[in-house]
């Protein structure tokens, strides 16, 4: 297979992975006021006390693939994005230290003030992936010399906006029906009804999202034309988002939970197949286009960096199963808890 | 120097990173802490350890967490704030950082949450084993990311391709960038102040107990096992550091000279202390063995030792701060042998831990790793100036050419309020979890009946099953069990409880 294509589809697995995995423990965190009670709290924090870190560990390998085989994405994107970025990073620290503060003090004021900086901070970091993803769909204006030239305000445009929100929502329901697998009793009853009012949500946005990146968008179905299999995706993603609803009402959340992932999956591989050969869509000239080809790392890196990514992706894989293996079940407070 | 997008991105840079290298170094010697003495509870079965173990893990999970917090902002900020840097050694310096995600990250991160939430879902065994591969992990982002940062300072394995702007480095040889010239010196000089730091943490703690007279026998446990690997480590720095100043001799004779103020090619004289003044170009209020540098390099006083005087002015590093950086990073190695010799001499004669005011010393002594390991690297990134990769690109050539003055100084004042927040709880919570100590081993049989660690004699009935506060209290109301009042800690409890 061509490098460049291969480390194009790699980067696409590790993106689904971190949406998939992230977007539950993000979900998870903006749904975190919706409980009033502290042991009720400290259940939906230790739903994902022992996942979070490894699952925003597939981010941290998404940049690190990024930089290595695309260093040009990765400049132009992170350099682009400086304020936006600056803030996903504050989000993602406050995250992580409410997470591990909270449970430190018995003050109830101390854990508001972590409980309300964990949903902000989990809230904004979902919304602003939801607003790059946007950026990069709609494309930035970007010079022959392959660097931004707009400012932060380019950036806040009506469609990658109504991404962002549209990501809180799909997070916030993905997040719901992980709840629901991993609570029991009285909270679980009332995360039912939060599964069907976050879906309700997802669907008006996911049908806004849709037909905006349809009208401001019509390129975005171009390469249908040449891979028309790809429609298959479009149609397994209508099935996935349908199955939610039905099986939450039979009973099944476990299938809600495969279905709202791969939704999300699916999700992510039409915004990749969208987009390429491009990487970054330059809004002045599509001669300025980033691809997978002129924005990438040498064929000598990209050869290295591919037998680095076959020895290690089975010990990630193997990792990440045994995490949720060890840990599954519904979530019990012990000694160890948050 | 006026509020440019260069210095205000070196600023952010220097700030970020010293912030965050606050806690790597500590998790790593931490890390072999924990394995150190988890091992010593499976081999032997003692409680005692197994309460060190619990104490030392709980520590590590808030170290830990900033570690990777703060880490992923060093991550962004390359291609945040250095885009043409990124751009120009994407294609070397990228696969160690991947490689460092999907080897080190994936591991640590795994393993952590079986070190941490894991003491009652796997067996001893496994979770010994997850302790010693949370420590590996550790050390394997190290090695990674010392990789990356040598490969800037001694770059090897590569060719230019492009010319002007468009230059950049593409690798040739993957091993020869991976083990270029300094990357090994580096690394294990990197990973002894890690270990110096954990075994001098560890002290401070455990004197801190000692001397208050709580958790006497985990305390002087502990101690010793920091004692033994610290006085191993301070002395490896002395070793590695002399190895390493001879590579920079011969990779990067323009740090060596900055270091030491040597200006004029010739015999070099070695400074114990002093101001060096660029426009004299002398060391005043300065003490020197004569010929020192020149007995280091080449174990001669007289050899001819490379002077700043080969350098054009554009292509010399600052003074002061490598020179400052560079002798307090070497006094404090000095400290650090001195006073673990010491304290292993009297802990040999069995009067250590009547020694107060050596306790004492070693209270405070752990600022002396973090301002250690803080200053080495000061030295060695100041030092590499006025090159982010050693005379292949200007850092003045590697910033970001989208991102104005503007933003960044918002991001500094940002940062800046963040972390001083952010340190300010994290001293504060270190400081309560220290102040509530690890638990009393009589607990910990306690804790055995609800699927502990060993499920040895569960002597204890009533006082209540699972606890779901696990609060101090609850804790302790498990230690007043019958059965446990042969341990040795119970005697110090009414102390503790107040």
């Amino acid at each position: 297979m061509d490098l460049n294509i291969f480390w194009f589809v790699l980067m696409g697995v590790l993106l689904i992975g971190y949406a998939v995995l992230d977007g539950f423990d993000l979900g998870v965190g903006i749904l975190h006021l919706f409980v009033k009670k502290d042991e009720e709290r400290r259940i939906l924090m230790n739903s994902i006390g022992p996942l979070w870190d490894g699952n925003e560990v597939w981010l941290v390998t998404f940049g690190g693939a990024m930089f290595a085989a695309f260093p040009h994405v990765y400049a132009t994107a992170f350099s682009g994005f400086y304020l936006p970025f600056i803030f996903l990073l504050f989000a993602l620290i406050f995250r992580a230290v409410s997470m591990e503060f909270r449970s430190k003090q018995e003050n109830p004021r101390w854990r508001k003030a972590w409980d309300v900086s964990f949903t902000v901070a989990s809230t904004l970091a979902s919304f602003l992936f939801g607003v790059a993803v946007g950026n990069v769909m709609i494309g930035l204006p970007i010079g022959a010399d392959m660097n931004f030239q707009g400012t932060v305000l380019d950036l806040l445009g009506p469609y990658p906006l109504l991404i962002g929100v549209f990501a809180v929502a799909t997070f916030a329901m993905h997040g719901s029906i992980y709840l629901y697998l991993k609570t029991e009793g009285d909270l679980q009853k009332r995360i039912h009804r939060w599964m069907w009012t976050t879906f309700g949500i997802f669907l008006v946005l996911y049908i806004f999202s849709t037909m905006a990146t349809l009208v401001s968008l019509p390129s975005a179905v171009t390469n249908f034309r040449d891979v028309p299999w790809a429609w298959v995706v479009v149609v397994l993603n209508v099935l996935a988002i349908a199955n939610i609803p039905r099986a939450i009402y039979v009973g099944r959340p476990g299938y809600a939970f495969i279905s709202s992932t791969a939704t999300i999956a699916a999700l992510t591989f039409l915004f990749g197949f969208a987009l390429f050969p491009n990487m970054i869509v330059s809004s002045i000239d599509p001669a300025y286009n980033l691809t997978i080809y002129n924005a990438a790392s040498s064929q000598k890196t990209l050869g290295i960096m591919r037998w680095i990514a076959i020895l290690g992706m089975p010990f990630v894989l193997s990792y990440t199963i045994a995490i949720y293996w060890i840990f599954r079940g519904k979530t019990t407070l012990g000694k160890f808890s948050y | 120097m006026d509020l440019d997008v260069l210095f205000l991105s070196r600023f952010q840079f220097a700030l970020t990173i010293m912030f965050h290298y606050l806690f790597p170094p500590l998790s790593i010697g931490l890390g072999v802490i924990m394995v150190v003495t988890e091992g010593m509870y499976l081999k032997t079965k003692n409680r005692q350890y197994e309460s060190m173990a619990r104490f030392w893990t709980k520590v590590f999970a808030v170290v830990f967490a900033m570690g990777v917090a703060t880490g992923i902002v060093m991550e962004f900020e390359f291609g945040t704030n250095w885009a043409t840097y990124s751009r120009y050694v994407g294609d070397v310096f990228g696969s160690p950082l991947a490689a460092e995600g999907i080897f080190a990250f994936f591991l640590e991160s795994g393993f952590l949450a079986i070190l941490v939430f894991g003491w009652d879902r796997v067996s001893p065994r496994v979770h010994f084993f997850s302790t010693v591969m949370v420590s590996l992990g550790s050390m394997f982002s190290a090695v990674w990311i010392v990789v990356a940062n040598s490969w800037q300072q001694t770059p090897a394995g590569f060719h230019i391709v492009g010319e002007g702007m468009m230059a950049r480095a593409e690798i040739t040889d993957f091993w020869a960038m991976v083990f270029n010239p300094s990357s090994v010196d580096r690394l294990v000089h990197t990973l002894i102040g890690s270990f110096i730091l954990g075994a001098f943490f560890v002290m401070s703690i455990t004197a801190y107990y000692i001397l208050r007279n709580r958790h006497l026998e985990m305390a002087k446990q502990s101690f010793t096992i920091a004692l033994v690997i610290g006085v191993i480590s301070s002395l490896a720095a002395l070793v590695s550091g002399h190895v390493q100043a001879n590579t920079v001799a011969v990779t990067q004779p323009a740090k060596l000279a900055a270091f030491e103020g040597h200006f004029r090619t010739g015999p070099g004289d070695m400074y114990l202390f002093g101001i060096p003044d660029a426009e004299e170009e002398r060391v005043r209020l300065g003490l020197a063995i004569p010929g020192g540098l020149s007995f280091l390099i080449h174990n001669d006083f007289s050899t001819p030792v490379t002077g700043l005087d080969q350098y054009a002015p554009e292509d010399r590093p600052p003074l002061q701060i490598p020179f400052q950086s560079y002798h307090i990073m070497i006094s404090l190695g000095m400290y650090f042998i001195f006073i673990t010799l010491l304290a292993a001499f009297f802990r040999w004669r069995g009067t250590l831990f009547d020694k107060r005011w050596l306790l004492w010393v070693f209270v405070f002594s752990i600022i002396g790793p973090y301002i250690s390991n803080q200053a080495g690297w000061i030295a060695a990134e100041v030092g590499r100036q006025p090159w982010i990769v050693q005379d292949l690109l200007r850092t003045s050539d590697a910033l970001s050419k989208s991102v104005a003055a503007g933003e960044v100084l918002t991001s500094i004042i940002l940062f800046t309020v963040i972390y001083l927040f952010l340190f300010a709880i994290w001293l504060y919570i270190m400081n309560e979890k220290i102040k509530t100590g690890p638990e009393d081993v009589s607990a910990l049989a306690g804790a055995g009946a609800e699927g502990g660690m060993i499920e040895t004699i569960s002597t204890r009935t009533g006082t209540g099953g699972p606890s779901l506060t696990s609060s101090r209290g609850d804790e302790h109301a498990g230690s007043n069990g019958p059965g446990n009042s042969d341990s040795p800690a119970d005697s110090e409890r009414g102390k503790e409880e107040k």
